[in-house]
């Protein structure tokens, strides 16, 4: 347990002590992350991204909260849904609310999101129905919602591979001549994968207008960051020609600023930018691994209290606009949606078995056809017969 | 009709599909500026713009991955990989995202990809540049394999490929892409791009062949009509789907079944052919399937790929072992004039 200490120390130590000969870093000297709302709730000036946050009304940042406390409330269903069987897996988010929150409620309807698995929180800020992230888990389909309706692709489970399409997304975007975006969300541990150093290089070489959201949750299953970074993972983009923003990942505030303000630098033309949002997965890396066995339960106490809905909730009542008919409104609107999803998910029909052969091509191949065919008489055997 | 090399005939099919549809873009490295190694893109950069003809970085997964991106917008990305063997670091986007995004959708993304890749050996390359890799893309759902054997046909497949809403997997055999032949632009004769073809027809054995093996089956089946032995050569064209009802009907005629690929045996297409047609017309075998292909190692340095590859001999051994003649493996002495 301790080498995860000191890894985590390592990392520190790199952020504060190496020289940062690149310029592209909006972070001022000695500071390690963009924050903007303290863990006690305190706002922060942030002179160079307060202006992207400058219509955060408290009715917005109640908003916020409510999405925040609603993702969470799905999260936790869908662990319960996983425990009792509903479920094949489950990819909790638990302690990452603030950073996909606040930054998938600043895209535009018009940009295209390409995620992991983990992000439910941004299908929901997508407008995605609940109803529709559960078959993929569940094992009815392969994936839900359509990509086209919602902007948003369907999870990718090979870790990084989406930060290429999220490039070539935005390739297409530049072509185009438009100013909607791609947006990539991958974990620390795609950090180590081909795939993201390639969409750096493509991103680079074609100026493309995508913003890679890298979501350091300090662990890829049991390994953690520290493993894989001398270096924060911010430092990694500038080497490409990308600058890079090292945000709270659970300060919500500050991931909305960082967001817009790469999201601005796309629309604007001036190409690809990274924000490496500092958080902490506190629950395992799916449904089915054991956080007990190479966890430090001291670290996990120690970002329990930078937990980003306490934050923001410290924050509104300073701002004294957290009242209980709030706070009870948004409980009852979360444990609906849950219950709602709870209902979708054990509603979920098994798919009629020839469906197995739909779709594999745009136009059905006679080899296809002939399996499908010799299949559908197969089952046709045990209709209403004796199968035994 | 013109006269044009096989590489120049598809040089002008990734013309005609630049020019007829926008949102096809060719993406690949050297293909820009030099035109591709193989000089197959020459020219189209100049005349379509760097924006439609894109040099790309050294990074195959990074080809592969962003046109992945550029299809989910809209685009008709035709991707050159350089050599056979350089596919391999961009075969996880190929077979795990762009030959499943159509399954996993339910039909609502489609991948109209063109993956072009020179393949094959037979031109004293260097290791990575002769592989045959078509099994392990015939053998990912999803994906169309198709592969020509002369100018005609690469002219008009690339073409169809192109068109095609599934991403297709377009083998060059590039030790022909210097013979030549006659191409017609026109598309109404062009056979369905999954479609076989008869190129020779006779009735005691069949010879199935595909790319650059179709040229030596030719050959086998004229020195084996000088021994009095009626050869039918269906070129496959199709890698997957494969028409098994050409080559059915063929096998029906002749009783006899030889599959011949550049590719090594194990789990290869001649593995499946012959089973196939075993399944499908077993009673109609005169004799059991027989495969003539690159044997099971890697592929060898140069001055060993004539060991490797299929050639003439080896075929006619084959066609012997299919009529139950005298061949390497019932006790075979060389005859004058062949190799011992």
């Amino acid at each position: 347990m301790s080498s995860v200490v000191v890894s985590s120390s390592r990392e520190v130590d790199a952020a504060s002590g190496a020289p940062h000969d690149e310029p592209t870093r909006l972070q001022r000297p000695g500071e390690q992350l963009v924050t903007m709302l303290a863990p006690d709730g305190t706002r922060h000036p942030n002179p160079p991204l307060d202006h992207f946050v400058a219509d955060l009304t408290p009715e917005r940042l109640l908003a916020l909260h409510e999405d925040m406390v609603t993702v969470r409330r799905i999260d936790m269903e869908g662990v319960a849904l996983q425990r009792q069987g509903q479920l094949g897996l489950w990819p909790p988010l638990l302690g990452q609310e603030a950073a996909q929150v606040g930054s998938a409620r600043a895209l535009r309807s018009d940009d295209f999101v390409f995620t992991s698995y983990r992000e439910h929180a941004v299908a929901y800020c997508r407008g995605i129905a609940i109803d529709t992230i559960m078959p993929m888990w569940r094992g009815t389909a392969a994936s839900g919602w359509n990509p086209f309706e919602f902007g948003m692709a369907p999870p990718a489970i090979i870790i990084g591979a989406q930060t290429l399409h999220a490039t070539g997304y935005a390739m297409g975007c530049a072509k185009d001549g438009v100013d909607s975006t791609a947006i990539a969300y991958f974990g620390d541990g795609a950090t180590s994968q081909g795939d993201v150093n390639e969409a750096m290089v493509f991103a680079a070489t074609y100026s493309a207008p995508v913003v890679f959201f890298c979501q350091n949750n300090h662990w890829a299953i049991s390994e953690p960051v520290g493993l894989v970074a001398r270096r924060p993972l911010a430092d990694r983009a500038p080497g490409f020609g990308i600058p890079s923003m090292r945000v709270d990942g659970n300060d919500v505030i500050a991931v909305m600023a960082a967001t817009r303000w790469a999201l601005e630098r796309a629309r604007s033309g001036d190409g690809p930018s990274w924000i490496e949002a500092v958080t902490y997965r506190m629950g395992p890396h799916t449904t089915s691994d054991d956080p007990s066995r190479y966890e430090d339960p001291l670290e996990r106490e120690e970002w329990a209290a930078k937990d980003p809905i306490d934050r923001l909730e410290r924050h509104l009542e300073q701002l004294g606009v957290l009242g209980d008919a709030h706070r009870a409104a948004v409980k009852e609107k979360a444990d609906a949606t849950a219950a709602a999803m709870r209902a979708a998910c054990v509603g979920l029909p098994d798919p009629e078995a020839l469906k197995l052969f739909d779709h594999v091509y745009t136009e059905p191949t006679a080899w296809l056809n002939r399996q499908r065919s010799q299949y559908e008489a197969y089952l046709a055997m045990f209709e209403g017969g004796d199968e035994a | 009709m013109t006269e044009l090399t096989l590489a120049s005939a598809i040089t002008s099919g990734l013309r005609h599909a630049l020019a007829q549809d926008d949102r096809v873009v060719i993406m690949g490295e050297d293909i820009g500026r030099l035109g591709g190694v193989f000089r197959v893109t020459d020219g189209l950069q100049r005349d379509f713009g760097a924006d439609r003809v894109m040099d790309t970085p050294l990074a195959e997964a990074g080809i592969l991955g962003t046109a992945v991106g550029l299809a989910y917008r809209g685009y008709r990305p035709v991707v050159e990989i350089q050599f056979d063997g350089f596919i391999y670091p961009a075969f996880d986007q190929i077979v795990a995202q762009v030959a499943k995004l159509h399954y996993r959708t339910r039909g609502v993304v489609r991948m109209p990809i063109t993956v072009r890749v020179p393949y094959g050996g037979g031109i004293g390359a260097v290791e990575h540049h002769s592989e045959s890799p078509e099994a392990y893309f015939t053998h990912t759902s999803g994906l169309r394999v198709v592969t020509c054997s002369n100018p005609q046909d690469a002219h008009w497949m690339v073409r169809q490929a192109i068109a095609s809403d599934d991403p297709v997997i377009f083998f060059e055999p590039k030790r022909r892409y210097w013979v030549k032949g006659e191409v017609e632009d026109a598309m109404q004769a062009a056979p369905p791009l999954d479609r076989a073809r008869v190129v020779m027809e006779g009735a005691d054995v069949t010879l199935v062949a595909y790319g650059p093996l179709v040229a030596t089956a030719i050959d086998a089946a004229v020195a084996a009509a000088d021994e009095g032995v009626s050869v039918e050569v269906v070129d496959l064209r199709s890698l997957s789907p494969v028409d098994f009802e050409t080559v059915e009907a063929s096998v029906r005629r002749t009783g006899r079944l030889v599959v011949t690929h550049e590719a090594q045996q194990f789990g290869g297409l001649g593995a499946e052919i012959a089973t196939s047609v075993t399944e499908r017309c077993f009673e109609h075998l005169r004799s059991a399937p027989v495969r003539v292909t690159g044997h099971d190692v890697p592929y060898p340095a140069s001055r060993l790929e004539e060991h490797f590859l299929p050639d003439l001999d080896r075929l006619l051994d084959g066609i012997d072992r299919a009529l139950g003649r005298v061949n390497s493996l019932t006790g075979w002495s060389a005859p004058a004039g062949r190799p011992a």
